[in-house]
């Protein structure tokens, strides 16, 4: 059991991690339009929008 | 919105770009392609120079023809609109966001998004559907933005910039930083939720003591991250109630919030007691929650005003010295001399200098007729140049015409209209007393009996009465609401509307494209059948809302080419087909030309009589009205069977309107005609006096009052202003959709009410059992959230909005 004192504190740095990733995501604006991209993901061609 | 398939015709009979029928005469031989219209025809020219063929494989396919307005953007290029709207990068790029009109599907999305295909020099193109926004990315050595809105017009989205960035920017921010304190509050819940059950676990069988002290330390630890960050919100909240002593629902949060929290630490310090740290954590999450889903609901009422303000005419030609010279209409100025265009918009107020034309003022006064104009003659911005080319001397401009009051007004009345108190917020003050007293009373009680747990039985009093189900009734009943009416195309801006549908009040419908079908139409025709091709072969050259009824009316004819056309403003159009002397027009400008006086039966007030004269002879007579539409008359007595007063409000005719009122069984007395848009808007604001109002209209002489009224609908194929302005939008055509609305807002209050009861219900038997002692920790832990889930589930499983049938 004692195990747990290590597991624990790494489970919460997972935690942590996660949020980071999602506080990065939601920084960048992927949350901003729900339903484009939604649309967006069934045509397959990509090359129209090419990048800058 | 659009057809779910391409309908399998042979080619020929459906315009190859929009499947819309073609007419005869511009079938194409088998294999050829056919176009319904010019605007189709050049669209997918261009779609296929770029290889973008793919765009007809598409599911989901255009549906109506291409109407582009042939505008050359040239203001676009001037430095006085870039340095307003155009962002430049350091890498030499340019971007802006450009409002689309037209935007509608799928297939939108796609071509829109492959313009760089189409126009070299475009970087980037990005759409954002729901709002039509769309970001596009150039390189300015390359193209210019003039030329990245003539595509995009050809292709037949014509744009308009859009002026909201700021705002836009300050609540994207806002909503980004909603959305990660969910996550944050959200992960600290589930875990100290998890730590929870494995000590509650531990009451049936044994955890260490040494365990459960490095449990409660980290549970701790978790959730003083979650009161101070994500949480701090309803201090805040609670804080500038207190100030301007309101008694609000984020007060007693805020007391269980601090009172959970401080005692938890107490407890975990001493080692003996509850902690309610997974309480507090999963509160302050199912609170967020609430919160998110009514900020995001009420986003996209926030667009409204900025949407508004980017549909003002934005361009002018200047007379200046000799040359023309094209201007943004923010550098119009009074004393200017302007050139309009027929089809083109007046930019500013003005009087004309030279030329006669006939005006379209629809769009300011609903007067569905064209008027004519001459030399002196006053024209107002917003207003459409209709037959021969004006030049007009400006004499008010930008926000001193009357379009600009119009806009101005629109925009203080949606600003002054204060928001409906909500059925919740109004049982919050009542709320908020009860739960106090109740847990000042409860500690009061114990503190006698049991001093040592009085302090955690009124804690836990507070915890377990916060208002999770509460504040989520109401936002996910009208999220659950607004989703399902939008895919039947009933799109609700604001929960706001759908509390004041539930309630029967007065309706206002205006009358042009609610009531009636929005367009001029041949009604009757009576004389010579073989007329019909001398009076096509005329007015297949004219713009005239008359000339348009009559090419559609008859799509299939062959008409032959006149050899000399002359229209007459106002009055009618003559010219010589075949050799023989045609004139189509009014009574009086026919009659003049007549060899003999002609008897005609008296004419219908409704429609608006044109007689067609051939070498001299009345041939035949016809009647130009706009009919109503189908189902109008059921479903203004559907609204009357379900408590509506229904009444009609238009700036056309009074006798037309009053005819109207007649056919669809409105009252005379509650039909109201000529009326301006600043007469409309104050009959809907004499009627607020009364009670709730409901404006259904169309039209930017609509928008004023749209925005004033308690609700403002606007209909299927409006203009842009009056969407702007509205708090409901029909996608479909008709009235049938308002009865839908009607209907569905019941059903939708009627949950509400269903899952503020049940939430009301829970709080009042958790207070009791706190009150007398019996709620433990676990017992609060297991109900709060289920209550919170009985409210999702059957806020999901409702039938608000039934599918489209």
């Amino acid at each position: 059991m004692s195990v747990l004192y290590l597991v624990l504190p790494l489970a919460l740095l997972l935690v942590l991690g996660a949020l980071v990733a999602f506080r990065w995501a939601a920084r960048q604006g992927q949350f901003d339009d729900l339903d484009t991209p939604a649309l967006r993901a069934l045509d397959d061609d990509e090359a129209g929008r090419g990048a800058v | 919105m659009s057809r779910a398939t391409r309908p399998e015709t042979p080619a020929g009979t459906r315009c190859a770009h929009c499947a819309v029928p073609v007419p005869p005469a511009l079938q194409q031989p088998a294999g050829a392609p056919s176009y319904c219209c010019r605007g189709c025809a050049t669209a997918a020219a261009l779609i296929r120079e770029a290889g973008l063929q793919q765009y007809y494989g598409l599911p989901e396919g255009r549906d109506r023809p291409v109407t582009a307005t042939g505008k050359r953007y040239d203001e676009y290029d001037h430095d006085a609109f870039q340095r307003l709207y155009v962002q430049r990068r350091p890498d030499g790029t340019a971007s802006m966001e450009l409002l689309l009109e037209g935007v509608h599907c799928r297939s939108c999305l796609w071509l829109v998004e492959r313009v760089p295909l189409v126009l070299p020099g475009v970087l980037r193109a990005e759409l954002e559907v729901s709002r039509a926004v769309a970001r596009v990315t150039w390189d300015p050595a390359v193209t210019t933005l003039s030329a990245i809105a003539r595509t995009l017009d050809t292709l037949g989205y014509p744009s308009h910039p859009f002026r909201g960035i700021a705002a836009e920017r300050v609540r994207r921010g806002e909503q980004r930083r909603m959305l990660t304190d969910l996550a944050i509050s959200g992960a600290i819940a589930m875990n100290v939720m998890l730590i929870a059950l494995a000590m509650y676990s531990g009451w049936f069988g044994a955890v260490e003591a040494g365990y459960e002290r490095y449990f409660r330390w980290i549970s701790l630890l978790l959730t003083i991250p979650a009161v101070v960050g994500p949480g701090r919100v309803f201090f805040r909240a609670a804080w500038a109630g207190l100030r301007v002593r309101r008694l609000q629902m984020d007060l007693p949060v805020a007391l269980a919030l601090a009172a959970g929290l401080a005692r938890g630490a107490v407890n975990t310090w001493t080692g003996v007691g509850p902690i309610y740290f997974d309480g507090v954590a999963t509160l302050i999450f199912l609170l967020l929650m609430g919160r998110y889903l009514q900020h995001r609901s009420q986003r996209a009422a926030a667009d409204a005003t900025e949407l508004t303000a980017s549909l003002a005419p934005r361009s002018a030609r200047v007379v200046d010295g000799g040359g023309l010279r094209e201007v943004p209409t923010e550098a119009v100025l009074p004393a200017m001399l302007l050139d309009v265009r027929v089809g083109d918009a007046f930019a500013a107020d003005g009087v004309v200098e030279s030329g006669v034309s006939s005006l379209d003022l629809a769009l300011l006064t609903g007067e569905s007729r064209p008027v004519a104009v001459g030399p002196g003659d006053i024209v107002f911005a917003g207003t459409t140049n209709l037959s021969a080319p004006l030049r007009v001397r400006v004499t008010a401009a930008g926000e001193a015409t009357r379009l600009g009051g119009i806009l101005r007004r629109m925009e203080e009345s949606a600003k002054r209209r204060a928001p409906i108190v909500q059925f919740a917020d109004r049982m919050a003050g009542t709320f908020v007393a009860l739960v106090i007293t109740a847990a000042a009373l409860t500690w009061w009680y114990w503190s006698t009996r049991d001093p040592l747990n009085a302090l955690d039985h009124a804690i836990a009093l507070l915890i377990v009465t916060c208002p999770c189900a509460l504040a989520l009734a109401t936002p996910l009943a009208i999220t659950v609401a607004t989703g399902r009416a939008a895919q039947r195309g009933i799109l609700i801006k604001g929960g706001d509307a759908l509390e004041a549908l539930a309630t029967p009040g007065r309706i206002w419908l205006d009358k042009t494209g609610t009531i009636t079908q929005g367009h001029a139409r041949v009604v009757h025709f009576t004389g010579d059948p073989s007329a019909k091709p001398f009076i096509l072969a005329l007015e297949r050259s004219s713009t005239h809302p008359v000339a348009l009824a009559f090419t559609r009316a008859w799509p299939d004819l062959d008409a032959p080419t006149p050899a000399l056309v002359e229209q007459v403003a106002g009055r009618g159009i003559r010219g010589v087909v075949q050799g023989r002397t045609v004139v189509v027009g009014s009574p009086e400008f026919v009659r003049a030309g007549l060899r003999s006086a002609a008897q005609v039966d008296p004419e219908d007030p409704v429609l608006t009589p044109v007689w067609i004269a051939i070498d001299g002879e009345l041939v035949a007579t016809a009647g130009i009205g706009d009919p109503v539409a189908v189902g109008a008359r059921e479903a203004i007595a559907a609204l009357r069977a379900r408590g509506w007063r229904v009444g009609i409000l238009s700036g056309d005719e009074p006798r037309t309107v009053a005819a109207v009122a007649r056919s669809v069984g409105v009252e005379a007395s509650d039909a109201i005609g000529a009326a301006t848009p600043e007469a409309k808007l104050a009959v809907v604001e004499r009627s607020l006096r009364d009670g709730r109002v409901v404006m259904v209209g169309d039209g930017v002489n609509d928008a004023a009052a749209l925005a004033a009224a308690t609700v403002g609908v606007s209909v299927h194929g409006g203009a842009e202003a009056s969407l702007a302005a509205a708090d409901v939008y029909l996608a479909t055509p008709g009235l049938d959709p308002l009865v839908a609305l009607i209907d569905g807002v019941g059903r939708t209050m009627t949950l509400l009410k269903r899952n503020l009861a049940f939430s009301a219900l829970y709080n009042v038997f958790g207070a009791g059992l706190c009150a007398v002692g019996v709620i433990d920790p676990l017992l609060a832990a297991v109900v709060m959230p289920i209550s919170s889930i009985i409210v999702i589930a059957t806020s999901y499983r409702s039938d608000t909005f039934a599918p489209r049938p």
